[in-house]
Order: C-alpha cells, then sequence, then structure tokens
C-alpha cells in the first residue's frame, strides 16, 4: 500500500489548482466555480484518507519513521533549499480531520451564499476561489516535511484570513439587505487586524526559523529533530539562554498570534465580521489549528530546551495557554452575539491544547485539536444556520409588514428565544456540538478535555506540591464550568422561550445543503472521541504518540485514565450547562442579565474584554508613534512647534487626570479611567507623524546605529 | 616587487581622492548638476578600485550601467525638473547637522568594527590566484545562481513598466498640472 | 596584494557614509538618489574585496556585485519615473514638501 504515499503532495495541489482555475477561468461561472473547489476537496479527502490507510497498515514503522519525498526546489549558489513532503502518524491524524472538516464547510458554504437564489453573493465565485487557497494552505502545512513549505503554507493562510475576514468589506451599504456602512467598515477593520496581529507572530516564527537555519544549516524538520542537533542547540547559549530555548520560545510565539493566545488573542472575536463558513473554517479545521500543530510539530525543541534552561519554553506554553483557556472562557460569559460567544470559546479551547503541548504531552493537545475542529466546525455552522434562519425571517417579517425594523442585528442571541421548534434539525446538532464542547460523556470533547485534564493531575500528584501541573490542571477545571456556564446561557438564549423579535418568529429551518453538513458533523462530534478513549487501549496514543521518538527527548505514554479528574468536570459541567440553562430559558427582552445580578461590575469587566482592545490601542500603538516623537523633537525647526503642543497636550492631560480621577471616584470604572488617559496622551503624541520621508529615515539610521552599537558593546 | 606595491598604493590613494572626494561633493555641493557631475567621478574610482581587487568584468559592468547609463539617466531628470532649486537656494534640509552626527557615529562605530574583527583571509596559493575568467561567471549567473538571476530579470522588467506608467503625462495629470498652475 | 582588506573595507564605509548623509540632509529628491547611489556602491566596494581576500575561489562576491548594479538600475529607473511623476503633480521636487502622510 505503499504506493499511496505518493499522493501525498497532490493532497494541497487539488485545492490551489482549484483557486487558480476559478480565479483564472471560471469566475463568471458561480455554480461551476463552487463545484470545482468542492470536488477538488473532496478530491483531497479522498487522497487523504487514503494516505491514512496506507499509515494505519503501514504499522509502527511508517508511524513512526514515516514516509518522505524530497524536492529541490530554490537553486541559490552553494545551497539549495528542499520542497519536501513527508507523512507520520502525526500527519495522517491531522489528514483525517482537515480536508473532510473542511469539504463539510464548503457544502454548506454553497447554502450560506445562496447560490441560485436572487440575493446570492455577488463575489460568490471568488468566496470558493478564496476557501480553496486557504484549505491548500492548512493542507500544505500538515504535509511540510521541510520549514520552508510550511512557512509558505502558513503564510497563504495568513493572507487568506485577511481576504476572507473581509469578504464583506466590498459589500455596499443597501437597506434591502440589511447592511449598513458602519457593518462594511468593521469587516475592513478586522481584516486588517487579523493580519497585522498575526504579523506579530509571523515576525517571531520567521526569526525562529532563521536562528535554527544558521545554527543547524538545515530546515528539515527530521534533521533538526536529530538529538546531536538537538545536543549541540542546548550547548550553544544566546541571549543568556540555551539557543534551542530560544528559537522555541521564538517558535511559540508565531503559534501564539495564529492561534489566538493571549496576548494576542485580539483578532480572533473580531474576524467573526466574515461569513459565518469563513468563521468556521478558521475556528476550525484551519488558522487557528495551524499554530498548535506548529508546537506539536517543534514539540521537541521546546523538551530539549526545557532539559538545559531556568525558564524554560514548555513552561511558557502552559502558562500561556492556562491564561487565554480562562480569559478565553469567562469573557465568553457576557458576549451577546452568539459568534462571539463562540469565538472566546474557541480562544479558550486553543488554551486548553496550549495547556496539553505545554505538559510535554503531544496526543493530549492534538486529541483536543482534533475532537474540538469537529465540534467546534458544528457549532460555528449552526450558528450560521440559526443567523440564515433569523435574517431570512426578518426578511419576511419586513416583508408581511411593510416596515423596515431598523437597526436590526441577526447575531444578537437577545433578539432570538424559542428556535427549537422552528430550527429542529440544527437545533439538534447545535445541542450534539455544545455537548461535545463542554465535555460530557460519550461526547468528542469529554475525552480530549480529560485526557489533557488527567495529564495535568498525573504529573501534579507524581510530584505532590503546588507545582505548574496543579495550575494548568486548577484552570482548566475552572474554565471547563466556565465553558459550560456560557454554552448553557447560548441554549437558554437561542433555543428556549418566547422569541423576542419578529424575525426569531419568523426564522425557518435552512435549506439541506447546510443541514446535512451539521448531521454528519454532528455524528463526529458524538463518536470522534473513541478513537482515543482509554477503555479501547487509546489507540490514537499508539498510532501518533511515538512520532517524537527518534529525537529522544519525547517520550509519550497514555496516563491512564483517572476517575476523579473525570468526575470532577463532568459535576461542573453539568452543573454549569444546568445554571446556564436554567437562568436564561426565561430570559425576556429588557431583562437585567441573571449574571449580571450575580456578578455585578465583574460582568461590565467581561463584557468589555477586560479592557484588553483598549489597552492595547494606547499602550501598544501610540507608543510606536512616541518614539518617532522622540527623536525628532530634539530638531531646533520642530523644537517650538511640538514644545507648544506638548505643553497643550500635557495641559490637556494634566485636565484629563483631574476629571478622570473624578470620575473614577463618582462613578467610572478605574479601568475606563486608565483607557482615557492614554487616549489624551495619545492624542497629544500624534503630531509625531510629519510624514517626512527624511524623519523616517533619520530614525532608521539612529536604531541601526544603536544596533551595531550594542553589537559590538557584546 | 616593492615597485609594484609601491604603485598600487599610489594608485589606491588617488583613486580614494576620486571617489570619496566626489562623494563628498555629491551631497555637500549647492548645484545639483555639479552634484551629479561628482557622481560620475566618484562611480569612476570605483571602476578604478574594481581593477585593482582583479574584478575586470565588473570594472566593465560599472562604466557601462553607472556610469554610461544611471548617470546619464540622472543628469536627464535634474534638466527635467530644473527651474525649481536654482544654485543659491539651501540644499540641506533642517536635520542636517543631526543627520552629520548620527553619520559620523555610524562611520565611527563601523570603523570600530572592521578593525576588530579577525577576518578569515585565504591563504597565499588562492589570493594570489583569483578566480577571475569571464566564462565562469556566466556558468555561475545561469547555473547555481539562474533563479536570483531570473528574479532580477523580472524586477528590471516590473521597474521599466512601472517607471513608464509612472512618468507617462497623462490627461489627468495635465489637467491637475494646468490647476496648479492658474492657482500659483 | 599591496592595500589590505581592512583598508578597502574603511574606504567603503567612508563611502557609505558620505552617502548616507546625502541621503538625509538633502533637499531635493534627485539629490536623495545621488546618496543611495552612492551607498549601493560602498556596499559592492565591500562585496568584491570580500570576495578578493576571503573567497577568492568562489564567485558569490562578484555574482552578488552584479545583482546589486543590476538593482540598483531598477532603482534609478523607479525612483526618478516617481521624482517625475511627482514633479509634475506638485510642481516641486523636494522631499519636505511631499509630506501627503503627515497627520
Amino acid at each position: 500500500m505503499d504506493f499511496l504515499f505518493s499522493f501525498t503532495p497532490l493532497i494541497p495541489l487539488f485545492p490551489l489548482l482549484a483557486f487558480a482555475v476559478i480565479v483564472l477561468f471560471t469566475y463568471r461561472y458561480n455554480r461551476l466555480s463552487s463545484d470545482i473547489a468542492i470536488g477538488s476537496i473532496a478530491l483531497s479527502t479522498v487522497l487523504a484518507w487514503a494516505v491514512l490507510l496506507a499509515t494505519l497498515l503501514g504499522g509502527e514503522h511508517i508511524q513512526v519513521e514515516g514516509w518522505q519525498l524530497r524536492v529541490p526546489w530554490l537553486p541559490a549558489g552553494t545551497t539549495v533549499l528542499d520542497l519536501g513532503f513527508a507523512v507520520d502518524g502525526f500527519t495522517a491524524a491531522m489528514l483525517f480531520m482537515v480536508p473532510f472538516v473542511c469539504l463539510m464547510i464548503f457544502i454548506y458554504s454553497q447554502g450560506y451564499m445562496k447560490l441560485g437564489q436572487p440575493d446570492q453573493d455577488p463575489r460568490y465565485a471568488r468566496f470558493f476561489a478564496y476557501i480553496s487557497l486557504f484549505a491548500a494552505g492548512m493542507l500544505g502545512l500538515v504535509v511540510a516535511r521541510d520549514l520552508v513549505l510550511l512557512f509558505v503554507s502558513w503564510e497563504i493562510m495568513g493572507l487568506c484570513s485577511y481576504l476572507l475576514i473581509g469578504f464583506w468589506s466590498f459589500r455596499k451599504a443597501d437597506d434591502e439587505h440589511h447592511i449598513d456602512e458602519a457593518q462594511v467598515i468593521r469587516a475592513r477593520k478586522a481584516a486588517l487586524k487579523a493580519f497585522i496581529t498575526t504579523r506579530i507572530g509571523d515576525v517571531l516564527l520567521f526569526s525562529g526559523i532563521a536562528l535554527l537555519y544558521s545554527y543547524t544549516g538545515t530546515v528539515t524538520l527530521r534533521e533538526i529533530f536529530r538529538p546531536e542537533t538537538l545536543e549541540t542547540l542546548q550547548t550553544i547559549s544566546l541571549l543568556g539562554m540555551p539557543a534551542v530555548t530560544v528559537i522555541a520560545l521564538l517558535v511559540f510565539g508565531g503559534a501564539v498570534g495564529k492561534s489566538a493566545q493571549f496576548p494576542l488573542h485580539v483578532w480572533l472575536p473580531d474576524a467573526m465580521e466574515g461569513p459565518t463558513p469563513v468563521s468556521a473554517l478558521i475556528h476550525a479545521a484551519t488558522m487557528v489549528a495551524a499554530g498548535v500543530y506548529l508546537v506539536a510539530r517543534m514539540l521537541p525543541l521546546f523538551i530539549a530546551g526545557f532539559e538545559v534552561a531556568d525558564a524554560p519554553a514548555l513552561h511558557w506554553v502552559a502558562i500561556v495557554g492556562a491564561i487565554t483557556a480562562l480569559l478565553g472562557a469567562t469573557i465568553g460569559l457576557a458576549q451577546d452575539d452568539i459568534k462571539r460567544v463562540l469565538a472566546y470559546s474557541t480562544i479558550s479551547q486553543l488554551g486548553y491544547m496550549m495547556m496539553g503541548l505545554g505538559l510535554g504531552s503531544l496526543v493530549a493537545g492534538i486529541f483536543h485539536l482534533l475532537t474540538h475542529a469537529f465540534f467546534k466546525a458544528l457549532l460555528f455552522l449552526g450558528a450560521g444556520s440559526v443567523i440564515h434562519g433569523v435574517e431570512h425571517g426578518h426578511h419576511v417579517a419586513a416583508h408581511a409588514d411593510h416596515v423596515h425594523t431598523e437597526h436590526f442585528n441577526p447575531n444578537d442571541m437577545k433578539a432570538m428565544g424559542g428556535l427549537r421548534h422552528r430550527m429542529p434539525y440544527t437545533f439538534v446538532a447545535y445541542l450534539a456540538g455544545t455537548l461535545a464542547l463542554v465535555g460530557i460523556v460519550p461526547f468528542a470533547g469529554f475525552w480530549s478535555k480529560d485526557e489533557i485534564l488527567a495529564e495535568a493531575f498525573h504529573l501534579w500528584r507524581a510530584d505532590g506540591a503546588l507545582n505548574l501541573p496543579f495550575w494548568v490542571w486548577l484552570a482548566g477545571t475552572l474554565g471547563a464550568f466556565f465553558t459550560a456556564l456560557y454554552m448553557g446561557r447560548q441554549l437558554g438564549l437561542v433555543f428556549w422561550g418566547e422569541p423576542r423579535h419578529t424575525a426569531a418568529r419568523h426564522a425557518h429551518e435552512s435549506p439541506s445543503s447546510m443541514t446535512i453538513p451539521l448531521i454528519v458533523l454532528a455524528l463526529f462530534a458524538l463518536l470522534f472521541g473513541f478513537v482515543n478513549a482509554p477503555f479501547l487501549g487509546s489507540p490514537l496514543h499508539h498510532f501518533m504518540g511515538g512520532v517524537h521518538e527518534a529525537s529522544e527527548v519525547v517520550h509519550a505514554e497514555a496516563v491512564p485514565f483517572n476517575f476523579t479528574v473525570a468526575a470532577i468536570s463532568t459535576v461542573l459541567a453539568v452543573a454549569g450547562l444546568l445554571l446556564g440553562w436554567l437562568l436564561y430559558r426565561n430570559y425576556r427582552p429588557g431583562q437585567v442579565e441573571p449574571f449580571q445580578v450575580v456578578l455585578g461590575p465583574v460582568f461590565t469587566l467581561l463584557r468589555n474584554k477586560y479592557y484588553i482592545d483598549e489597552l492595547y490601542q494606547q499602550v501598544i500603538i501610540r507608543p510606536v508613534v512616541w518614539l518617532s516623537n522622540f527623536c525628532f523633537n530634539i530638531d531646533d525647526r520642530w523644537i517650538i512647534d511640538p514644545f507648544v503642543d506638548l505643553v497643550g497636550a500635557a495641559g490637556r492631560v494634566a485636565s484629563d487626570i483631574v476629571r478622570v480621577l473624578d470620575s473614577v471616584v463618582v462613578d467610572r470604572w478605574f479601568v475606563e479611567g486608565t483607557a482615557q488617559l492614554f487616549n489624551a496622551a495619545g492624542r497629544g503624541l500624534r503630531y509625531s507623524e510629519t510624514g517626512r520621508v527624511q524623519n523616517y529615515l533619520l530614525v532608521v539610521a539612529v536604531t541601526i546605529l544603536l544596533l551595531l552599537g550594542l553589537y559590538l558593546y557584546f | 616587487m616593492a615597485i609594484e606595491q609601491a604603485l598600487q598604493i599610489f594608485v589606491f590613494v588617488i583613486l580614494t581622492l576620486m571617489t570619496l572626494g566626489g562623494g563628498l561633493a555629491v551631497v555637500t555641493s549647492r548645484n545639483l548638476f555639479h552634484a551629479a557631475l561628482s557622481l560620475i567621478l566618484s562611480l569612476a574610482g570605483v571602476v578604478g578600485y574594481y581593477v585593482l581587487l582583479d574584478a575586470g568584468f565588473l570594472a566593465i559592468v560599472q562604466l557601462l550601467i553607472y556610469i554610461g547609463a544611471i548617470s546619464i539617466l540622472i543628469l536627464f531628470s535634474i534638466m527635467l525638473t530644473r527651474g525649481l532649486m536654482t544654485p543659491r537656494q539651501v540644499q540641506r534640509n533642517e536635520q542636517w547637522w543631526i543627520a552629520a552626527l548620527v553619520v559620523f557615529l555610524t562611520f565611527v562605530v563601523l570603523i570600530v568594527a572592521l578593525w576588530q574583527m579577525v577576518w578569515p583571509i585565504a591563504d597565499d596559493e588562492a589570493l594570489r590566484t583569483p578566480n577571475v575568467a569571464i566564462s565562469q561567471l556566466g556558468e555561475a549567473l545561469v547555473g547555481p545562481y539562474a533563479i536570483p538571476f531570473e528574479i532580477i530579470s523580472v524586477l528590471l522588467l516590473v521597474a521599466l513598466v512601472g517607471a513608464i506608467v509612472l512618468a507617462r503625462e497623462t490627461e489627468n495629470n495635465q489637467g491637475s498640472h494646468a490647476e496648479a498652475g492658474s492657482s500659483e | 596584494m599591496a592595500i589590505p582588506l581592512s583598508w578597502w573595507l574603511t574606504v567603503a564605509a567612508a563611502l557609505f557614509a558620505i552617502g548616507l548623509y546625502g541621503v538625509l540632509s538633502r533637499r531635493n529628491a534627485i539629490g536623495v538618489l545621488l546618496g543611495i547611489e552612492l551607498m549601493l556602491n560602498a556596499a559592492n566596494i565591500n562585496l568584491v574585496a570580500f570576495w578578493r581576500f576571503i573567497t577568492p575561489q568562489a564567485l558569490t562576491g562578484q555574482v552578488f556585485a552584479i545583482f546589486v548594479i543590476g538593482i540598483a538600475a531598477a532603482e534609478a529607473a523607479a525612483g526618478l519615473a516617481i521624482i517625475i511623476s511627482a514633479y509634475r503633480r506638485r510642481r516641486t521636487v523636494v522631499v519636505d514638501e511631499l509630506d501627503t502622510m503627515r497627520w
């Protein structure tokens, strides 16, 4: 069966070809374009599953050693960059999930973008071209043998996320379709935000790859993970740390951006401005999975750093994961937009994956990645179906009454209610997704979340003290409770109670092209967990656990099923789900939120996402401007003007301080006050943008001079 | 041997005077036309350097492309945009002194760095017989360096097309042209 | 060779510094372009000197010098076109006055 492996390069190639064909030739023909896209991803799925089959039949040799193909690509003088493909147990496991979930999303998109209906999206064909390219990027990442192909795929995804999140920034404001100007602008801003935020991570990742190449002379993953190479990297010292730790941290920086981990998580909720299938694609099968996949792929580096350094990169993965898991889950409690709740849920679940990897367990993290991909795709597509239904209901209601109710937001959960009768298929599928996410036996999420928590618990008990695994376990268990709570709230608001808006009253079930993928994914959400169920002998562990064995630093063994851990998290999950559901099932419009009654000011903090966005606007974005200001104001011509401005600004800042202090004392929030302070300071500092190229160049020169000086000094 | 060495040093000094003196004139001359002519002097000094360094092909390339093409292009551009910057006008901007300071510091840092560094100089035998065959250079350009070479050629094509598009006088331009004229 | 490597590098550093000064201090956009040409030439002197003294048997140094010259040609063409275009639209080639990006 080994000949099946030679199909591997074709897996990312088909969607890539679909992209090229649609963009170049068939963009005028909508149905043909989407058929090409769906057909290509279906072919990829078949090939990917064939490769999976070959890996399954190949036995341990193939699953651990793997198959690989080297293609010399770019000759550049004495070095040649390779473009290689490789398959091992880990890749095969990803290949089971990625193309299949993509296929489901593609089929669903056909219904969502309203093929053949009068209000079909005007850029329908282009949409399918973009999502094909996106799928090609993710598949290329998964089958990459070298960091070059991996990085290229990584960047393709970055570009596609920009194009797709901003997909509706070309829409015209239009009353007929309830599109207002603000929505279009939000889409544009969200796309830029996603692109720029992930770019921060990409730069770090690229520096990591460059460092790896300069120290090891190779970009092939397997060569880097050879014990000798890792040992060399451990002995080289860089910035007071072993080089391997520095590189691992840089790589993790890339993953933090792509997988929306704290502190770079801000782009992901805004990414909801794109069409819902895009959200599903980004949040389940591709973009955010890429970061987790990268960390898992590079796990030997992290663990090698763990062995030698005082500040091990591995701990950072676990810490960032734990923070993100809690942060996302708590913010999710206070959001009204159905998709935003899911977005914060994704952030939180990605935190779980990072926690699993940070504990050194490849399988725990990846198992959760796989199950999460199925049930989160399901939830997003379900949310899309709900939005679709409500939008339709709004349309019907508006036409019946001949009145356009202004300012209707189809994503607002508070305008829904009682939809379980009107959209039964969507409801059942959504319920399955919720139970899987919350972690109720025997749904998929139970097994994978339990494995991460059991791993943490196991490491804690092995040591005994209140060590990092203990905190990780605590964060994970608390996070599980919050997850259940916000999902209970969501179920109650959307599917129970009375319809709170005419649109919800007239909502109806979505077409079969949308419900069939939902049902299929619901089956996976129910059953997929069994691929690594402990009582079946943890098959996934045997399949992919050994891929990093050759590096001699990663040792994977399945942690035994722990009844205590499972019981605690399940009880908390059921309690949270019931609590959320009970509190919100009879929510009436205009009523003060039950959570707000209980949590008080904390609820405001959560609703405003801990003010992190505001903080970044003032603390990260302004100082970039400030730095240039610092350099230019030395100069005599501008010393007068900015001085006056600065005095003015200082006065303004001072008065703002007084005012803000005042308002804090009276009624305002401390956090909000800080944001205003920064805002005022920023207003004064914008005068540094002189627009003169030579000023900017001077800053560049000074920076280079400083860097050169530093280089000499050390 | 000693005479040859002395001669080399003499030539080097002359070339350095040409290059650096020309360079200084380029950045300080009030008359832009003179600055461009000084650039040609400076570039000619660099041609001499290449000859001294046994890089004959490069010397020819430098002569043809830099002095023959780029300098002439620059002279034409100066003539096309003339009448605006008369020689009496101040040619430095307000940040010139801070620029001078930064540049001086950069120079100092560079000098310190390169005099500290121990360079891995090749052995005498290799130094005496450098690889200078033009045919080998040609083979390298279409062999191991084929892809960078192709990329450069595409870049040149793009620059060519871009330059034509940018510099072409369109209807639109002429419109704003007239507007600018009337408002003045 | 009578002239040691560090002399060549010193000359190149000096030429680079002169060019950088021109780029930073010239008011006329064409003057800025002249400075850039000087900087590129300084880099080229370095490449050729390194080739001659460190890897005389390899071709990398010379090949890269050729690439740099190619890039310089492209840069001059595009740069001058931009200057002429800006001159047509704004009636100026003074860099300070081309500040559309200003706050």
